[in-house]
């Protein structure tokens, strides 16, 4: 898959305060999710990829056109949807979005008939004749959707699209997206706080922290990578044959404490492979937690590393948390 | 892509020229302007020193008409640079009213309603976008100055012959400067004033004041100190020395003022003060200053998002 964006040490800096410091990597996902609490800096990387910002040192490429030599081209391929309130007052929809439609090239006879399309396609078309200050948040929201993929760019940037919506278009926001990611015509940088967007609409995770990258890993090779985790609670019994049971099975184990177990099955191993083990050497199974890695865990640990160093070179992957080879977990990974 | 596809594709047709996209702006906004009745009406008011400038020439040409009318207009108000610069200094002023009108929102609004980033998000750059809502007033005011100016011109020419057309023919130069002039100084100024104050009222009226109060300043100034140098503050002032100029009409002496100093031994003696205009090259240097000073509050002001360092 072709890279959309490739960032070559690029750094910020508003007056004396460094807002993007070095980023560095290929993002190629069909949906890319921009994550990180509030100030991590994705806003502002965002501005730097649409020109807003011009880069202190280092460089950007969306699709293999620098940012800052060819910034026109650039935009030319990019929709971008704000984050904040942003329209044409005293202007109808359809206006609102053929107006935008014309400002990216689209001569008027064609840009008339794709805002009317674009505004039917985000569910606007039967108040397309409105002014867009007349519509409701969610209303708006859906305009300047519409107004972001109206001359049908290769990328489309949307920055915190489910802000302030109500669940029922929150919903109608997110089944958009991920329309518009499964067509496969456009790809998608979706910058959000929430994790649950995110998850729901990307493939692919960029976690920022103060201006640094702290994670960047491909969502789907992570869930396929990672197998069943199990965390076991047992009393009593030959324990130490128990997990030694559990290794012969190939699967990849820690203990924690006396009573826990952490392990992750084996594809061919079930849970009821566990339970025999545990009646052969009479361990009690107390509790059984079944888990997989949530984006949640993804997002945190990329927290974690992102205060344990320097979060530049940090990538969240399956290879550095667990030591495969001697069918053993390191503690601290998981 | 039919309507009733309600799906989303990618735009596979045409592009307009890359150079002509600013255009779509005015293009836009004239048609927003044109809604307003109070807007049409004054526009429309406009052109009636065109209307009476068009009779007189008419009149100059026409001997059935002056015979009738018993009235010698030729020795009365002749064709000539004087009533070219009267004409453009009437329209000029014309041009301040609907400047003052439509102006005011032309930015203002992109900014209070947060456009600026829908704008500049798309292959259109900040100097683009500015030349495009400069070309909203720009358009407007080129209705009303040059444009009918030297239609007025031509038919004159028309009328009066070849012979006079290429005696005068340096004045065509004349009239479109010097409404050039004006124009280009009211939109950089109307924009500056547009991008710093989001309320239209507030803009309008900042805009009057840019005007008026100079205007009454700088002639305190010249009565207080006796002199011509207050005219540079005033920005009506300046710029009627610049069409003064651009017709060959300028003078630097516009007047004099006689004194009288007592003295014990010679008794009264009685001395002149010449009041001098300030030079030409002064006056273009001080309209070129407050068009740059425009420009460079545009780049300030004209920005996606505002960065506060």
């Amino acid at each position: 898959m072709t890279n959309v964006i490739e960032l070559e040490q690029l750094s910020v800096t508003f007056g004396k305060r460094p807002i993007l410091k070095s980023l560095s990597g290929a993002l190629g996902g069909r949906a890319i999710g921009l994550l990180g609490p509030n100030g991590a800096g994705k806003t502002s990387l965002i501005h730097t990829l649409l020109g807003f910002h011009p880069p202190t040192s280092g460089t950007a490429r969306i699709f293999g056109q620098d940012i800052t030599t060819d910034a026109k081209q650039v935009r030319a391929t990019v929709g971008y949807m704000p984050e904040s309130d942003s329209f044409i007052a005293k202007m109808s929809c359809v206006h609102f979005v053929r107006l935008m439609a014309e400002l990216s090239g689209i001569p008027a006879k064609h840009a008339l008939e794709r805002a009317h399309e674009a505004l039917f396609f985000v569910g606007l078309g039967e108040a397309r004749y409105r002014p867009v200050d007349s519509y409701s948040l969610g209303m708006k929201q859906l305009a300047k959707l519409a107004q972001a993929i109206v001359h049908g760019p290769k990328l489309i940037i949307l920055d915190e699209p489910t802000n302030g919506l109500d669940p029922p278009t929150r919903n109608r926001m997110i089944a958009l997206i991920r329309q518009i990611r499964d067509g496969g015509r456009a790809r998608i940088l979706l910058s959000s706080h929430l994790l649950r967007d995110v998850e729901e609409c990307c493939d692919e995770i960029l976690v920022l922290k103060d201006g640094r990258i702290a994670a960047n890993c491909n969502l789907e090779e992570e869930r396929k990578l990672n197998r069943k985790f199990i965390e076991l609670e047992t009393r009593g019994g030959n324990r130490k044959g128990f997990v030694e049971a559990i290794g012969g099975l190939g699967c990849e184990y820690a203990l924690s404490g006396e009573r826990r177990i952490k392990l992750i099955m084996n594809e061919t191993v079930e849970i009821s492979d566990l339970y025999r083990l545990a009646l052969e050497n009479a361990v009690q199974i107390r509790r059984l937690n079944f888990k997989r890695d949530s984006l949640e865990d993804i997002f945190l640990k990329a927290m974690e590393n992102g205060n344990a160093g320097d979060g530049a070179s940090a990538s969240v992957n399956n290879e550095s948390r667990i030591e495969n080879g001697n069918g053993r977990i390191s503690d601290g990974g998981l | 892509m039919a309507v009733y596809e309600h799906l989303y594709g990618a735009y596979e047709g045409d592009s307009h020229s890359a150079w002509s996209r600013f255009l779509v702006i005015p293009r836009y906004a004239l048609r927003e302007v044109f809604k307003s009745k109070l807007l049409v009406t004054i526009f429309i008011l406009c052109f009636i020193y065109p209307l009476v400038a068009t009779i007189l020439v008419y009149l100059h040409h026409n001997a059935n008409a002056l015979a009738l009318l018993q009235i010698n207009v030729r020795e009365l108000l002749p064709i000539d640079a004087s009533f070219f610069l009267t004409f453009v200094q009437v329209q000029c002023a014309f041009a301040f009213i609907l400047t003052v009108l439509v102006a005011p929102p032309l930015i203002s609004r992109d900014l209070s309603n947060n456009a600026l980033p829908l704008y500049l998000c798309r292959p259109l750059s900040r100097a683009e976008y500015v030349l495009g809502k400069m070309a909203v007033v720009m358009f407007l005011l080129s209705l009303v100055t040059w444009i009918p100016g030297l239609l007025i011109f031509f038919f004159q020419a028309s009328l009066a012959g070849l012979a006079w057309l290429w005696a005068n023919l340096w004045m065509i130069q004349a009239i479109f400067s010097s409404s050039m002039v004006w124009i280009i100084l009211l939109a950089l100024l109307s924009l500056a004033v547009s991008s710093f104050l989001k309320w239209r009222v507030v803009a309008s009226g900042a805009l009057l004041g840019m005007f008026f109060v100079p205007t009454a300043f700088g002639e305190i100034v010249n009565n207080l100190f006796l002199t011509r140098w207050g005219h540079l503050i005033s920005l009506w002032a300046t710029i009627k020395s610049i069409w003064r100029g651009l017709f060959g009409l300028f003078e630097r002496q516009t007047g004099s003022i006689r004194g009288k100093v007592t003295n014990p031994i010679y008794d009264e003696q009685f001395f002149d003060i010449a009041l001098l205009e300030p030079p030409l090259w002064v006056s273009w240097l001080v309209i070129a200053g407050i068009c740059a000073v425009c420009v460079w509050l545009l780049a300030r002001k004209v920005r996606a998002y505002e960065v506060i360092k």
